[in-house]
This record gives structure tokens, C-alpha cells and sequence, in this order.
């Protein structure tokens, strides 16, 4: 049997992810957790003074304290197998690659286990984040200075 | 006022579906998946497209990861306007700081809190 006959054969016979059902799940998952992270900016912006605007820094820290504990217990699991990428496109996903890191590296020792494997998993959304936003910043601060656009 | 609910809701959802479609049409791994959102997110935020979502859809558009780029662009950008090309470099991580400093700190704590149990 050739390459190209096995390839075909394979697509075949492997299964198809459910795709409309992983979308909805995702769709639900992700929409809650963002409607919680609602339901925690107005706690922040009733009892607290900050605005709406505001409101977002704290609510990015609660979700992730709250993804600690779901992480800890060993739920956050759950979440992403349920959800997909509903679990995981949140920025509680990102504390859960973060908070899991942390705690399967600290058999060995906190600085070389845990201070250097914590960053493991999440890193890569930090390096191209930052390296992203570098070369945008840089594109559009050098447009206005030409004056080719505006701020 | 109610309404924020409901467009969070579906923004922060359909967002989400974008991330499946990504790992099951595209067949990338989760952490790619990841690093094409956020780089979208900052590109969105270059052309000044990311901040009306926020207003749109309030966490609908800032809990997903896409606005951990949004903030790091958002950053640079106003770090520029005030000092130049230098504040490209400095401003970075003005607004996005609460996101990283929450994980490395709950991460750190939760190492003493928790034993490992296949928590990925």
C-alpha cells in the first residue's frame, strides 16, 4: 500500500471530532466563566471604588485565585474536559497552565522546581504576547511619527 | 446595564468557539492555539479594534486571553504617545500587570498549599 492510499484509508477510518457538539460546549463554558467574571467586575465596582474600566484588573486576579483553588482540588481538569477550548481560552486557563506547573515541579525544591518551571506551559503566551506587541507598537508608533496616521 | 451580561456571555462564548474551531479544524495544539489569539488580540489593538469590544462586551472580551495582548499592546502604545519609541519598551507591561503578578503569586502559594495529582 502506498502513502497516499494509507492516508486516505486513515482519514477514513478515524473517527471525526463532534465538531458542532465540542463548539457549543466550548461556547457555554466559555460564556459562563465570563459571565461569573461579570458578575465579579460589579461585586469590584459596587464595594469598591473602581469603574467599569478599572473593574478588570482585580476581576483578572480573582478568576485566577478562583482557578487556583479549581487547580488545586484538581477540578479545573474537569473544566477543560468538558469545555475545550472553553477551559482553556480564559485567562483561567492560563492560570491553570500557570498554578499546575507550580505544583507538579515542587518535589523538586522551590527555586529550581518551582520558580523554574512555572512559567513551563504559560510561557510561550508571554513571549508572543510581548514580542507581538513590541512590533505593533513599534509599526504604529513609527506611522505617526511619518504622520500617517494618528493616535 | 443588563445587557452587558448577555453580550459578555456570547463575546467571551464565541471567542471561544474560534479557539475550538482552531483545535479542531486546524489540529493546532492548545498552546498554539494560545499564542495565535494573543498575537491577534495585540494585533486588534494596533488598529484600535479591541478597546470598542471591551466597551461592547465588558468581560466577553477581557477575560478571554486574546485581551492579555490587547494590554500589552495598550500599554506600549500609551507608554509611545507620551515618550517616543522608548516607550514602546517601558510601557509594556503598565496595564496587563495584575494577570501576571496574580499567576506567578497564586502559582507560588498553591505549591505549598497542594500536592501534585495530575492537575494538567
Amino acid at each position: 500500500m502506498d502513502k497516499e492510499k494509507y492516508a486516505k484509508l486513515e482519514e477514513g477510518i478515524t473517527p471525526k471530532p463532534p465538531l458542532l457538539k465540542n463548539c457549543i460546549k466550548a461556547f457555554l463554558v466559555g460564556g459562563t466563566i465570563c459571565l461569573i467574571a461579570q458578575f465579579i467586575a460589579l461585586f469590584y465596582m459596587t464595594f469598591f471604588d473602581f469603574t467599569e474600566r478599572t473593574a478588570s484588573n482585580p476581576t483578572v486576579a480573582t478568576m485566577i485565585f478562583i482557578s487556583m483553588l479549581l487547580t488545586g482540588f484538581g477540578a479545573y481538569k474537569k473544566v477543560g474536559q468538558i469545555g475545550g477550548a472553553g477551559g482553556a481560552v480564559p485567562i483561567t486557563g492560563f492560570g491553570n497552565a500557570v498554578v499546575s506547573a507550580a505544583i507538579e515541579h515542587r518535589s523538586e525544591g522551590f527555586v529550581l522546581g518551582v520558580g523554574g518551571n512555572i512559567f513551563k506551559l504559560a510561557g510561550s503566551v508571554i513571549v508572543f504576547g510581548v514580542f507581538s506587541a513590541f512590533i505593533v507598537a513599534l509599526i504604529k508608533t513609527i506611522l505617526v511619527k511619518m504622520g500617517v496616521i494618528s493616535w | 446595564m443588563f445587557s452587558i451580561y448577555i453580550t459578555s456571555f456570547i463575546v467571551g462564548g464565541l471567542i471561544c468557539v474560534i479557539g475550538q474551531l482552531m483545535f479542531d479544524v486546524a489540529k493546532l495544539t492548545p498552546a498554539h492555539t494560545l499564542c495565535i489569539l494573543v498575537v491577534a488580540g495585540s494585533v486588534l489593538d494596533g488598529f484600535g479594534l479591541y478597546e470598542p469590544l471591551i466597551d461592547f462586551a465588558g468581560t466577553g472580551a477581557t477575560i478571554p486571553i486574546t485581551s492579555f495582548g490587547n494590554s500589552l499592546t495598550h500599554g506600549a502604545l500609551a507608554e509611545a504617545e507620551k515618550h517616543g519609541l522608548i516607550g514602546v519598551l517601558t510601557g509594556m507591561f503598565e496595564v496587563t500587570s495584575s494577570g501576571i503578578s496574580a499567576a506567578i503569586l497564586f502559582g507560588f502559594i498553591a505549591s505549598f498549599l497542594f500536592k501534585p495529582k495530575g492537575s494538567l
